[in-house]
């Protein structure tokens, strides 16, 4: 979806704004909801695609005015409700629902402690042949799909040359929307910053991006 | 599926009284956006609603937050540079396979296990970024800072790299090559960055001492401390 998540090219935000000595968490409350946010994706009622996609469907004003863990919060309640996992009227109350049973976490210390649990590797071991070999020159698709992507805007239409086959990853554009894997190699793809930006990017730099096969077309 | 863009003034015109006044019953509908009034307090309310139904475990939550703030952070991946500035056989591996170099030292785990290694040289300077959202190289340098994931790095460190290096007050030479990876996919990217000159006479432990989650980002170098100061 051609969102204000796709920040790549924008101008328009001003300068970076630099903390020193920045703390992991600025509130505990942070903290929470990034703790809750993993420990609700282990009941797998969702995927990181989808969660993405998700949080991309925010409406533009909110996006910039929310930070980011408000956005991971709104995020957490809305997979949440969606997914059945908790209701609306629980939400509002604070109280689980008279009927509800008492359910069993999966995600437990031990997961906690190890970061490597926390989510499901995207790679898959499918054997599914490249479209592209390493040195071929290649273009980005261009494509405008209304669901979600990872091909960013700045790159489509543009061409480049692969890099390196990272092999075998699902497909984020199909996982999103629970229509399949669509398992495909990724690539990374050299684009020259001139390609990208025109004249005013110095010869040498370079841009590269992690492209799947349904990204790249033959240049 | 929801098309956002529809209603999008009306939501702009309203965000600041949606602020004012949660309202849970369009949760559903982007068009007016869940925003808590009291982020603290709506969080307690829904972790306490959680842990109630038995959907998470409260000393679990206690513990990703004991990670992250004690455990995986900026001084992994300085271990990691620092053993790769000392050993060349640590670094030809961390090159070519980040994930099994990084592995050896006892990181790994979720945005790790397909991890690149990019080498800042005299010649070559690296800069990551996630263009589409957060994308971090966290089980080597812990999760990303606020200017990281903010709009402003996300939109110009594709366009306009140099500059955005000159905020972080890093300027390049015209002739070095410059090169953004934007992590938009599972990979994830880390900096090697230069060995600073004059760096020869220290251990591996002074030397890890000196390695910044900037350098390790590619907006910073590192550096040595000013003379005097105590390492």
């Amino acid at each position: 979806m051609n969102g204000v998540h796709d920040r790549g090219g924008e101008q328009d935000m001003g300068p970076i704004q630099y903390e020193k000595d920045e703390p992991v968490f600025h509130a505990a409350w942070e903290g929470r909801v990034y703790a809750m946010n993993r420990a609700m994706g282990a009941w797998r009622k969702w995927n990181l695609d989808a969660s993405r996609h998700n949080g991309e469907l925010r409406n533009p004003a909110d996006y910039f005015r929310m930070s980011y863990y408000e956005r991971m919060f709104a995020g957490l309640t809305e997979l949440s409700v969606k997914s059945g996992l908790v209701t609306l009227a629980e939400i509002e109350s604070g109280k689980p629902a008279p009927e509800s049973t008492k359910a069993t976490p999966p995600f437990t210390t031990a997961d906690a402690a190890a970061p490597g649990r926390y989510r499901a590797s995207a790679r898959r071991q499918a054997a599914v042949s490249p479209r592209f070999a390493v040195g071929q020159q290649v273009r980005a698709r261009n494509i405008n799909p209304i669901g979600h992507t990872r091909l960013p805007r700045y790159a489509r239409a543009k061409s480049g040359t692969i890099d390196r086959d990272h092999g075998v990853f699902l497909f984020p554009d199909t996982n999103a929307h629970y229509l399949g894997e669509k398992p495909q190699h990724v690539y990374s793809v050299r684009f020259s910053a001139r390609e990208l930006w025109g004249e005013q990017a110095k010869p040498q730099d370079s841009v590269y991006l992690d492209m799947w096969d349904d990204y790249l077309e033959p240049a | 599926m929801n098309t956002t863009r529809r209603g999008f003034l009306a939501a702009a015109a309203t965000a600041a009284g949606a602020t004012a006044t949660p309202d849970f019953a369009h949760a559903e509908d982007h068009d007016h956006q869940v925003v808590p009034s009291d982020l603290a307090l709506r969080t307690k309310s829904l972790e306490s609603l959680l842990v109630e139904k038995g959907l998470v475990d409260p000393a679990a939550l206690d513990a990703v937050v004991d990670t992250f703030e004690h455990k995986v952070g900026p001084r992994n991946g300085a271990r990691v540079v620092a053993r790769a500035w000392f050993d060349p056989a640590y670094k030809r591996l961390l090159l070519a396979d980040g994930a099994a170099a990084i592995a050896e030292l006892g990181y790994s785990g979720a945005q790790g296990a397909d991890i690149r290694v990019v080498e800042n040289t005299a010649k070559v300077h690296n800069l990551i970024v996630c263009t589409l959202c957060s994308c971090y190289p966290w089980p080597v340098i812990g999760l990303p800072p606020v200017w990281y994931k903010s709009a402003a790095y996300r939109s110009r460190a594709v366009i306009d790299p140099r500059g955005v290096l000159r905020e972080f007050g890093l300027v390049l030479p015209d002739e070095v090559e410059v090169r953004v990876w934007d992590s938009t996919a599972e990979l994830r990217y880390l900096v090697l960055p230069e060995r600073p000159a004059g760096s020869e006479q220290l251990s591996e432990e002074a030397l890890a001492a000196l390695v910044t989650r900037d350098a390790m980002v590619g907006v910073a170098k590192v550096a040595l401390p000013q003379k005097g100061a105590r390492l």
